[in-house]
């Protein structure tokens, strides 16, 4: 109990902090997963039009996601330095796996009679693109999504150990100064965080399949 | 008369399969085309080559006296209407907009059209306007094939394309589904291809029947003429066993 006390004295003291922190956390997530989903969406749409090209991608890809969210950003710091901007490129490499993945699956994955009826009734590519595919996949492309807005939330707080800001510094802070109630008030706040932004999107996802009728 | 639709020589591989082989038919002006035969008989392929879903290896195929290999397949498709058998409907699409998708995609219809041009098309087919704003998933396994019927003829099409359109739906709904786009057609006065493998049908709805096997015409004729003297022992053997499913 009184641990939990010296938490909330904790929460109590440095808000203006905390709420920094957590303003750098979102911002981070925020860019990133704009880039990882942009730059995803259209990988996943290219290699789900051109087939020849969908292994290749997703052997990067793969790679990329294989890689230890810590030794990815071990291996970034020589190229582009530590701080905001190394958070970010890890995140989004890490980010894009997912949003490539799923679109490509949600844009192949689509009744073989729709995209029959679409085709002969007179439908161009582009339109099919737009018009079917992409809608009946979007539940799959924003279940990708809010894959790489979690996976965002937790790379970024390891990247405030190269001075990435965000949550992740509270606890990094904690363990240099061996203060325990401050690694629990970083590590809590991000566990709200994550499953705030997980429950949100997944209302957002639900959402959008009823709209569209998609499973 | 010109011809609604040609094949001149049309044979189609799928790797040692030859699903078409050296097929030569003309289908007439407004004339309701029935295609029978077992499955892998190359009917469907038939179809297919109409609207350039395929290609042919060697020969032709002329719709309207043009070359379908030289034409604008996406107009030429805009102007043949297709209905499948599991229908194809746009599952995240309204009734109404599934019905006026041919339409959209060429800009033919205004958004605030829509609604007025949707509604003569399916009363036309047997459908309560009323059921517009439904989408796919609420409709009955019947209404499904309507819409889907409806969505076809939206562009007003001089030709319509049907792969079994009835075949997933339940015997006294296909009844009366086959009336109905009997009616259709003498009232429309279009060039009908309908696909099946019920000699039944077939019978009943074509003006002619097409019998095929292993991708060859066996029979081409009026369904009278066929019944009296069927040209090969496979009609005779579907013959035999529709009138045992009757008698």
């Amino acid at each position: 109990m009184e641990f939990l006390q010296k938490v909330l004295q904790i929460y109590i003291d440095r808000w203006p902090w905390f709420l920094e922190l957590i303003g750098e956390q979102l911002k981070i997530s925020l860019i990133s997963v704009f880039l990882a989903g942009s730059l995803g969406l259209v990988i996943g749409i290219l290699i789900a039009e051109y087939p020849r090209f969908r292994e290749p991608v997703m052997a990067v890809c793969n790679i990329f996601y294989t890689i230890p969210a810590i030794a990815l950003i071990g291996l970034l710091i020589p190229l582009i330095g530590i701080g905001e901007k190394n958070a970010i490129a890890a995140i989004v490499l890490y980010g894009i796996m997912p949003m490539v993945r799923n679109t490509c699956t949600g844009l192949t994955g689509i009744n073989a009679g729709t995209i029959d009826a679409a085709t002969g009734l007179g439908s161009t590519r582009w339109q099919i693109l737009v018009r079917i595919r992409l809608p009946l996949a979007s539940g799959v492309i924003l279940a990708g999504l809010r894959n790489v807005v979690v996976m965002s939330i937790a790379t970024g707080s390891i990247a405030a150990f190269v001075g990435g800001g965000g949550l992740g510094e509270a606890i990094y802070r904690g363990i240099t100064m061996y203060n325990p109630a401050m690694t629990f008030a970083g590590g809590f706040m991000l566990v709200v965080l994550a499953l705030t932004c997980d429950f949100l999107l997944g209302r957002l996802e639900k959402f959008i399949k009823k709209k569209w009728r998609t499973s | 008369m010109e011809a609604a639709i040609r094949f001149e020589n049309v044979t189609v591989r799928y790797g040692d399969h030859t699903a078409l082989d050296d097929f030569t038919i003309s289908i007439r002006e407004g004339e309701f085309l029935t295609i029978i035969g077992r499955s892998g008989c190359g009917k469907t392929t038939a179809l297919r080559l109409i609207n350039g879903l395929l290609t042919p290896d060697e020969g032709h195929v002329y719709v309207r006296g043009t070359d379908v290999a030289d034409s604008d397949l996406i107009r030429l498709r805009r102007s043949i209407g297709y209905a499948i058998q599991d229908v194809g409907l746009f599952p995240h699409m309204t009734v109404k907009e599934n019905v006026a998708y041919v339409p959209s995609l060429s800009g033919m219809w205004n958004k605030a059209e829509k609604e007025e041009k949707v509604r003569p098309l399916l009363e036309m087919v047997g459908l309560d306007p009323e059921l517009m704003k439904r989408y796919p998933d609420e409709l009955s396994g019947g209404q499904k094939q309507r819409v889907g019927i409806a969505r076809a003829l939206a562009a007003g099409p001089e030709i319509l394309l049907m792969d079994e359109p009835f075949g997933a739906v339940d015997e006294i709904t296909r009844r009366s589904l086959q009336t109905e786009i009997k009616q259709l057609q003498n009232r429309l006065h279009i060039t009908i291809v309908f696909v099946t493998h019920d000699i039944h049908e077939a019978m009943m709805l074509g003006d002619r029947m097409l019998v095929m096997d292993a991708g060859h015409v066996l029979q081409l004729d009026e369904p009278e003429t066929v019944r009296k003297n069927p040209a090969a022992p496979f009609v005779r053997e579907l013959l035999r066993k529709e009138s045992e499913e009757e008698g």
